[in-house]
């Protein structure tokens, strides 16, 4: 991957074992992993360091949850650290409010992204407001686990991409890796946060496999990053998106197009630094993304690099986006959801001006 | 065809008649032990608060229509219901107001010119509930505090801080909320998660009989008392304008909690004599003799004839009239001294740690208002 060398000048100790005697933790190197295996590990890295980490959501215990992230962890920590809720999403939420009050750090499994709508009034009024609330003197450090998107086949509800409804809420921090080693190191720094954070993981690249660097984090959980270089137009994106986009770099190249593909990682707050750079370099930037276009994180992206770069931009910011309608029947989803041709079609258009 | 007419019932629990005398209803003689073991201080003090909290109202709402603040929650009615179960309540449990709750803050030593700092729009919160007696904030968004407090009980049971068979440290959680919220579907979620952990809780619901304008049979076919049952939990209904029964079921319900013994719901009913907030015209949809009806059971009449019976003097009540209307004026005069917040207050604390967003859009604000202040025109 060739964000391995800007990881190398990002290093952070990797958590020691808690029994350790104060050598020097132990080089673990690098591992191929999933993402689904991978965030398991960040999340049993995550209740080892700290015993206020508790896991809540519904069938995470001896079932490991619909995914198995949480395969295996109930029987190294006990049904006090892993609850296996009652089926009640506002409840989840509200309760890990109380918890969070009492010091506790909740880490929430919502079983499929269409069915975080429940706990909304709970996410985006009161964990969003308690510490503004509270003059700062309460913190609420609740992490939001959403499987979401698509590309899986599934039925209603089990597709979606909310991930805009709460990047537009104040109070909330929203995150999205793309690959295995961001998977494992964001999950135990959205933990670590004393911030509420929705961390969507893409649920259909949980199981392809990738290297993960075990002893350096690389990137703060923040930032975004060129995942490829490249010279004549800068495409956008997170999550799934970004193997969509590696995809139609690689088919552009063999045309002799140049594109540099930057992975947002965090959608709020964004990282514009590197997208601005990019977009400097190339004068043209497609933003693309699973979820609908109208008034989306895609739609904030295109507003503000017009406004930061707008003597750089050789052509407008162009979106590929879901189309504006509910997700359609599986059956219909490869038409629905941005392919490495729909990119394409955008990067033609862009270099077309 | 119209529907069948079902009855649902529940015996109340009552110590004190609406004459004021102690003859317990019979559901309410298990409960006797608790009150008689009130010091005559302890007695006078439930009075006193009940008194304070109804003049604290007049206060209130001239502030509002003199515009000195946006809004003005009335008690009035329900000063028994508050005050008995505020006392329920050991230094160490946490309350969970719902946001009609000044004199229970008061009991927990929540000086009250945070409210008015509240409801005079200078800020979201006001208090910090650790050094305010474990009263936490005020919840707009009805019955979301149910699941904070159902959390908070958790959160006790885990850390092992309750049900040590130390009354002196065990914890527990009050959580209040009304007839209204009890619809909302945060309100049943907080049962059953109370019920499947067996959280140290306890529910307080004030049934004032109305949400703001609608009447408490459309929440309700069955008394809300019921409601424990279907979850798993114990459900007391109490006349809520006796301030003893309040007092005692809550006592009782919070050492059963504290106890490891589970969660439980007490249902005061009592009555919103005002209007709902001074946004609210009560005359536009229920009728005088509904009110009358609700006079002739004040919460504050009752117990004063009680206590007189008792042999309380005329002095203490001249005494209590007198502290009532001091707290009432500095209230009013701390509440129109409270500073404006200042611009820099929009950002801050909206997180716990550093955001781009908050730095960026501060900084503009202040470029942008102090750019005004240049009488040549033009920021510097």
């Amino acid at each position: 991957m060739s964000a391995r060398t800007e990881e190398e000048n990002h290093v952070t100790d990797v958590a020691s074992d808690t029994n350790s005697t104060g050598a020097a933790p132990a080089v673990r190197g690098v591992q191929t992993l999933s993402m689904a295996k991978a965030i398991n590990a960040g999340l049993r890295e995550a209740l080892r360091a700290d015993e206020k980490v508790l896991l809540m959501g519904e069938d995470i215990g001896p079932l490991g949850g619909v995914f198995r992230v949480t395969e295996g962890l109930t029987a190294e920590f006990g049904e006090r650290r892993i609850l296996d809720t009652p089926l009640a999403e506002s409840a989840i939420v509200g309760t890990a409010i109380g918890l969070a009050m009492r010091g506790y750090r909740p880490v929430i499994e919502i079983q499929f992204d269409g069915f975080i709508f429940p706990a909304f009034d709970q996410i985006t009024t009161q964990l969003a407001r308690q510490t503004v609330r509270h003059d700062g003197t309460l913190s609420m450090p609740v992490v939001i686990r959403v499987p979401y998107g698509g590309h899986i086949g599934s039925i209603e509800h089990h597709q979606e991409s909310p991930e805009a409804y709460f990047a537009h809420t104040p109070g909330l921090r929203v995150v999205s890796p793309s690959n295995p080693h961001d998977a494992y190191w964001m999950i135990q720094e959205a933990i670590s946060s004393d911030d509420p954070v929705l961390f969507f993981e893409p649920k259909s690249r949980y199981w392809p496999k990738g290297p993960v660097d075990l002893d350096h984090a690389g990137l703060p959980l923040h930032a975004s990053r060129v995942m490829r270089q490249g010279t004549d137009v800068t495409v956008v994106g997170h999550g799934a998106m970004i193997a969509t986009l590696l995809q139609a770099a690689d088919i552009a190249a063999t045309e002799g197009r140049s594109i540099e593909v930057v992975d947002l990682r965090s959608l709020s707050p964004i990282d514009y630094g590197p997208l601005l750079e990019s977009v400097h370099r190339t004068g043209r930037l497609v933003v693309a993304q699973e979820a609908y276009g109208n008034v989306s994180v895609g739609s904030e992206i295109a507003a503000t690099v017009a406004e930061r770069a707008f003597y750089s931009l050789e052509a407008p910011v162009l979106r590929v986006s879901g189309f504006d309608t509910p997700f359609p029947p599986a059956a219909l989803e490869t038409e629905y959801l941005p392919s490495p041709d729909r990119v394409l079609e955008a990067v033609d258009r862009a270099l077309a001006y | 065809m119209a529907a069948r007419e079902r009855e649902f019932t529940a015996p109340t629990v009552q110590l004190l008649t609406p004459e004021g005398d102690l003859r317990p209803s019979p559901e309410a003689e298990a409960y006797l032990p608790l009150v008689e073991a009130l010091t005559d201080v302890e007695l006078q003090r439930f009075y006193r608060d009940m008194a304070v909290s109804r003049r604290i109202d007049v206060a209130g709402a001239n502030l509002q229509r003199q515009g000195q603040l946006a809004l003005w929650v009335p008690s009035h009615g329900q000063e028994a219901a508050q005050v008995g179960s505020a006392h329920a309540a050991r230094p160490q449990d946490h309350l969970f107001p719902s946001y009609r709750e000044h004199i229970v803050g008061m009991i927990r030593g929540l000086d009250l010119v945070r409210v008015m700092a509240l409801l005079r729009g200078a800020t979201l919160g006001g208090w910090n509930p650790e050094e305010n007696g474990n009263f936490h904030l005020y919840t707009l968004v009805l019955a979301s505090q149910t699941l904070h407090a159902t959390g908070y009980a958790m959160g006790l049971q885990f850390d092992g801080a309750t049900a040590t068979g130390d009354p002196e440290t065990d914890a527990a959680v009050l959580v209040y909320y009304g007839d209204g919220s009890t619809s909302q579907g945060d309100a049943s979620e907080a049962l059953v998660f109370a019920s499947s952990y067996q959280t140290p809780q306890v529910f307080f619901i004030q049934n004032n009989q109305w949400a703001i304008s609608v009447p408490v049979a459309r929440q309700s076919r069955s008394p809300l008392s019921l409601r424990g049952g279907g979850f798993g939990m114990p459900g007391v209904r109490v006349d809520g304008n006796d301030v003893l029964a309040s007092y005692a079921v809550t006592r009782q319900s919070l050492e059963e909690a504290r106890a490891g013994d589970g969660p439980s719901l007490i249902e005061a009913v009592t009555y919103r004599m005002g209007a709902h907030t001074t946004a609210d015209d009560p005359t536009k949809y229920r009728t005088d003799d509904e009110v009358a009806y609700w006079e002739a059971r004040d919460p504050i009449t009752r117990y004063r004839t009680w206590l007189e019976g008792r042999g309380a003097s005329a002095s203490f009540f001249t005494d209590v009239e007198a502290e009532a209307n001091d707290i009432a004026a500095d209230l009013r005069r701390r509440a129109l001294e409270l500073p404006a917040p200042t611009r820099e207050a929009i950002f801050e604390h909206v997180y716990s740690e550093p955001h781009p967003l908050m730095v960026e859009q501060a900084a503009w604000l202040e470029n942008f208002e102090t750019s005004f202040e240049n009488p040549a025109g033009g920021a510097a």
